[in-house]
């Protein structure tokens, strides 16, 4: 990979992150022309609360004046302090970002795993009862709402058969420390995780099936198979190395939105992560938490992209410029 | 008929598009899962559209409800039982299938609308212009559509107005970015060079000859969209966005799970709109993905081979 072709892709990103950070000011402050009274509608709300308020998410002085210091804040990461808990928000965001990453984390990578193996089983078997039953089972989880999953599991399993903690990351009745403390955490993440797993797991499978199915039908997998290899050789050697490319991108990517895409999730399962605090920002309603929240997951996703990109360049030869 | 009627450019052009449409139509009666697909669709939207007959909509007010049960199981009460309210359950799906389709078809439209656009744009007005709408719709394609949508739906304020708005000024890039791949190719082709060389105007070649030959694509593309804005819709209703006088099938499981029904174990309150929800997005899937196989070429070279 050329150093040009990096230093282009991360221009790009940083370009895009500024537009983000820039975008995200107007989203605020300038598409409705009075955000307090709108996310305080049906609120009794006084005059000296409201000059107040409007001075608290630094509304207050002229559009120009407000975003330059919007930028300055933003540049030394100072992203305000949240209404609800008087706390700054990037602290909370820092906080709160854990919980989300080892969630998340696990649950994508399990999800690649068995959405790649069951796609792969399925376009080895294509048209078979065995194939037809996969596409039916995957194309039911990427149906379905993700929290809509997360309810049933948390109906059945959860609280029907008590057979996972239903909420939260720890028992708070429980002081224990060290490995005890990380079962604890381990067992909590059973429900939630498993939800995610299966909900992002259909994609995969899709994805994979059908670039296998491609694969399989270039002139290179024929020459193998004319050579005496067996089917077993080829299948694994030669097709799914190949067809994995578009996995690989996908996953990366899918990182970066899974992050924000699981605050549904998050707020079923009470998971203290980024998505509950959106949930929680949502119910207050918490305009500067909301804010950086926002900023953290477009930043996210074009940090995700840009891996994806530059992953992509560097196992598909055919997409390097020469 | 005269001749002369019969040979105008402009009937020509029409026999052929109906020639085309009755065409694709005797192929995707043979697709099964595209069939099975619109089979579900045309009952779900019958239903949608019968709701007055099927159910009486003082069923989905808390104030008329009160003689009945709240939290009544199926086989205590019929039907699909009652809420926390003593609401009838079957009341709310069938009337909220509504709420979810119109929901679903209107910002859908109007994605598609601002994304085709886009696309035709860019793509026949190539570099520099085109370039930078371009980049603009790769800025908007990494803005991560959840939190964009929350941010804009909680500014705004709960309604279905609002829901329409806020889904279809936020899904419109992918479309913008598939059409205008396809107005690249289109615009070399040598019935545009000829047809500007008999001094066509731009909006000539775009609305004659670009738009005609995308539209199959544009098609597919939005059966495509619609089951993406139906989960969207759901996922933001579910956050408490939703509009509480026109429940969607979305706001009815964020009503249940407020409610505690999930501890109550209350399923016949929680089954039956997640259902609804994945009974749509797969039909529009299915329905989908038969429309592009057929409208397509290039996956209707990947389909007969």
């Amino acid at each position: 990979m050329s150093a040009r072709l990096v230093t282009g892709k991360l221009l790009g990103s940083v370009a895009t992150l500024v537009f983000v950070i820039v975008f995200n000011f107007f989203l605020f402050r300038v598409v409705e022309t009075d955000p307090v009274g709108s996310l305080f509608r049906g609120r009794n709300l006084s005059q000296s609360q409201r000059v107040e308020l409007t001075k608290q998410f630094g509304l207050d002085g002229s559009k120009a004046h407000q975003f330059v210091r919007y930028l300055e804040q933003t540049a030394t990461l100072n992203l305000g302090r949240s209404y609800t808990t008087n706390q700054p928000v990037a602290d909370e965001i820092r906080r709160k970002a854990g919980p989300t990453i080892a969630l998340v984390g696990i649950s994508s990578v399990l999800s690649a795993l068995f959405g790649t193996l069951l796609g792969i089983a399925a376009a080895w078997r294509r048209r078979t009862a065995a194939d037809y039953s996969i596409q039916g089972f995957t194309m039911a989880t990427y149906a379905m709402p993700d929290f809509w999953l997360g309810m049933l599991l948390l109906t059945t399993v959860g609280v029907g058969l008590g057979l996972f903690p239903v909420g939260g990351i720890v028992d708070p009745s429980s002081d224990a420390t060290g490995f005890a403390k990380l079962l604890d955490q381990a067992k909590h993440m059973v429900l939630p995780g498993l939800t995610l797993t299966l909900a992002y797991l259909g994609e995969y499978a899709i994805i994979m099936r059908s670039s296998l199915l491609d694969t399989m039908r270039e002139d290179y997998l024929l020459l193998a198979r004319a050579k005496g290899l067996r089917d077993v050789v080829v299948r694994n050697r030669h097709a799914v190395p190949n067809a994995l490319l578009p996995v690989v991108a996908l996953a990366a990517i899918n990182f970066g939105l899974v992050l924000a895409g699981a605050i549904a999730v998050e707020a079923i399962f009470s998971w203290p992560g980024l998505g509950l605090a959106t949930y929680e920002a949502l119910k207050g309603p918490d305009l500067p938490m909301l804010q950086g929240l926002f900023l953290v997951f477009s930043a996210s996703v074009i940090v995700f992209n840009l891996i994806a990109d530059l992953l992509y360049s560097y196992l598909d030869p055919r997409v390097r410029p020469s | 008929m005269s001749t002369a009627a019969a040979h105008s450019p402009r009937r020509i052009a029409w026999t052929r598009r109906r020639r085309a449409v009755s065409g694709a139509w005797r192929e995707y009666r043979h697709h099964r899962p595209g069939m099975i697909g619109l089979g579900i669709l045309i009952a779900v939207v019958a239903m949608a559209l019968a709701a007055p007959l099927l159910a009486d909509p003082s069923g989905l007010h808390v104030v008329t409800t009160t003689q009945n049960a709240a939290f009544a199981s199926p086989s205590d009460f019929g039907g699909l039982g009652t809420d926390k309210f003593g609401r009838p359950v079957l009341t709310q799906f069938i009337w909220g299938a509504r709420i979810s389709l119109l929901v679903g078809l209107a910002a859908t439209i109007l994605a598609v609308l601002i994304g085709s656009v886009v696309g035709i744009l860019a793509g026949f007005f190539g570099g520099k212009p085109g370039g930078a709408l371009m980049r603009v719709t790769e800025w908007f394609l990494v803005i991560p559509f959840l939190p964009l949508a929350i941010a804009l739906a909680a500014i705004l304020g709960p309604s279905v107005k609002n829901l329409i708005v806020v889904i279809g000024i936020t899904s419109w890039p992918s479309t913008a970015r598939l059409i205008r791949a396809q107005v690249l190719t289109l615009k070399e082709r040598d019935y545009v060079d000829r047809s500007r060389a008999l001094g066509a105007s731009d909006w000539h070649l775009m609305t004659r000859h670009i738009l005609p030959n995308v539209s199959p694509l544009i098609l597919a593309n939005t059966t495509l969209t619609v089951p993406i804005v139906i989960l969207s819709e759901a996922t933001l209703s579910f956050l408490g966005l939703g509009d509480p006088q026109n429940a969607s099938w979305g706001k009815m499981l964020d009503d249940a799970f407020e409610a505690g029904a999930v501890t109550l174990q209350a399923w016949w309150w929680i089954i039956p709109p997640g259902l609804g929800i994945m009974l749509v997005v797969l039909a529009f899937t299915l329905c989908g993905t038969a429309l592009e196989e057929i409208l397509d070429p290039r996956l209707r070279d990947r389909r007969r081979a």
